[in-house]
């Protein structure tokens, strides 16, 4: 995780649904575990809240764009649930 | 550690440090490129280097077309440069800006000759050249006294992660000892705008920045164009990356905490140490081709899905943290950071490997992209010509 306020971990391995997940920030510190509910790739990301519909997702400590479906914690996190606010 | 390298370079006449020592071969335009591969095959160690513009164009696009050939025969890794083209008048204005920097500079021009006779005399010129060159010894520098560009390709969530964090650290070192670095990709600050524009030395820097942003805004939105699948592309997509600001984010890092000393038009070079924003395209080979015509004489270029690149008169080191990439694409890569993902390599630690690596370039250890022949050199065009 960048920041612990993310909404969003990057998993760093292929991460089969149902495996149990500590995020942690680069720095070591511990924010949270989580469970897959799906496949979620290396380089993907994982929710580690939920985010309602329309609300921004946060990375970064920053908006990355805005949820266009629900997201649950624990799901994938990736174009067919989150969206760009820009350059529409 | 910066203190510990021991650096080497070619110092050129102007007091400017390359890393190589090339014979430059330029082409003025499209049609020259026959006699400038001509010369190429005649004459050892030379670098010609083909392109497919340079006529009928005008305005802003023609003037950027000379900045880039001039630029390029300008970079401290050349030692000399010819240039060839089709007639003689603009075939001088390229030599003239490459001959302000003192440095040896021929120019030859078709019409009235053709290709062979121009071969000829282009060649015997090349000759005396390659062997000036190859008397130029390389000498003490210090890791300030060049200039470097970073832009990253390919890009995964692995960049904004881990090694653009690394590079940033890397040239927040390089520009407290004096250096002068380069970075841009402007349409790949959306999102992250904010954070470059705040981080202007002055308010003049600031504005300079934003408007280049803000046209580059305005040029994307007015084709109308959903750019979903181009920006970020669907190598970013395949990686995780999923929207333009989560891009950009992880783009912006490499700048690290140094402040925006400047902006800079494409391949304009530097004036002075710090970090220096260049509009540019994302395009890997298009801004790497413009950061060497201005001035850079290596690259840092990070990836997370594998961008191959190279370019023909810089070292372009690859850098990446992704393991599948390091795994399926090993003869790519020139550092591997995918122990900060495990969180057994801190960014410190990090940026001291790439500056190992990046000690031994510069003194001639050949990068992957070098060693593999890749020699994109890609130049921008604006718009149509007439």
């Amino acid at each position: 995780m960048h920041e612990p306020e993310d909404d969003v971990a990057v998993v760093v391995a292929d991460t089969p649904a149902g495996t149990e997940i500590q995020a942690v920030t680069l720095d070591g510190k511990e924010v949270t575990t989580v469970k897959a509910s799906q496949d979620i790739p290396l380089g993907h990301k994982i929710a580690v809240r939920d985010v309602a519909v329309g609300k921004d997702v946060i990375k970064y400590g920053r908006p990355i764009g805005r949820a266009s479906a629900e997201i649950r914690k624990g799901s994938h996190v990736h174009t067919h649930n989150l969206k760009s606010k820009r350059w529409a | 550690m910066a203190n510990e390298m021991k650096l080497t370079g070619y110092r050129r006449e102007n007091g400017q440090v390359g890393v190589r020592n090339y014979v430059a071969i330029i082409p003025v335009d499209d049609i020259s490129n026959s006699a400038v591969e001509g010369v190429g095959h005649l004459i050892r160690d030379t670098l010609p280097l083909p392109h497919p513009y340079g006529r009928l164009q005008f305005g802003e696009d023609l003037d950027l077309h000379f900045r880039t050939l001039i630029g390029t025969g300008r970079n401290a890794n050349i030692a000399a440069a010819i240039v060839i083209g089709i007639e003689p008048k603009w075939t001088q204005k390229i030599v003239d800006g490459i001959a302000e920097t003192g440095k040896p500079v021929a120019g030859f021009s078709i019409e009235r000759y053709g290709d062979l006779k121009t071969i000829e005399m282009a060649a015997r010129k090349a000759k005396e050249f390659v062997q000036y060159a190859g008397e130029l010894q390389r000498v003490p520098i210090k890791w300030g006294d060049i200039i470097m560009s970073a832009k990253c390709g390919e890009s995964d969530t692995t960049l904004g992660l881990a090694s653009n964090p690394a590079i940033g650290r890397l040239l927040e070192r390089f520009v407290a000892q004096g250096g002068s670095a380069i970075f841009g990709e402007t349409s790949e600050t959306t999102g992250g705008e904010d954070v470059i524009a705040d981080s202007a030395i002055n308010d003049t820097v600031r504005k300079e920045f934003v408007k280049v942003f803000q046209d580059y805004q305005d040029f994307i939105m007015g084709t109308g164009a959903d750019l979903f699948g181009s920006q970020p592309t669907e190598g970013n997509i395949r990686g995780g990356l999923s929207t333009i600001e989560e891009k950009a984010m992880g783009n912006i890092q490499k700048k690290g905490r140094n402040k925006l000393t400047s902006v800079l038009q494409p391949a304009e070079e530097p004036k002075g140490p710090g970090m220096h924003f260049m509009d540019s395209s994302s395009a890997a080979a298009e801004m790497v081709t413009l950061c060497a015509a201005g001035g850079s004489v290596l690259h840092f270029f990070t990836t997370g899905q594998g961008n191959i690149i190279g370019n023909p008169i810089i070292p372009v080191m690859k850098i990446t943290a992704n393991p599948l990439t390091i795994a399926t694409m090993s003869e790519h890569v020139d550092v591997d950071l995918s122990a900060m993902l495990r969180l057994e390599m801190n960014l410190e630690q990090a940026a001291d490997a790439v500056m190992d690596v990046m000690a031994h370039t510069i003194n001639g250890r050949l990068t992957a992209a070098e060693a593999l022949k890749h020699n994109e050199f890609v130049l921008t065009k604006l718009y149509r010509s007439a």
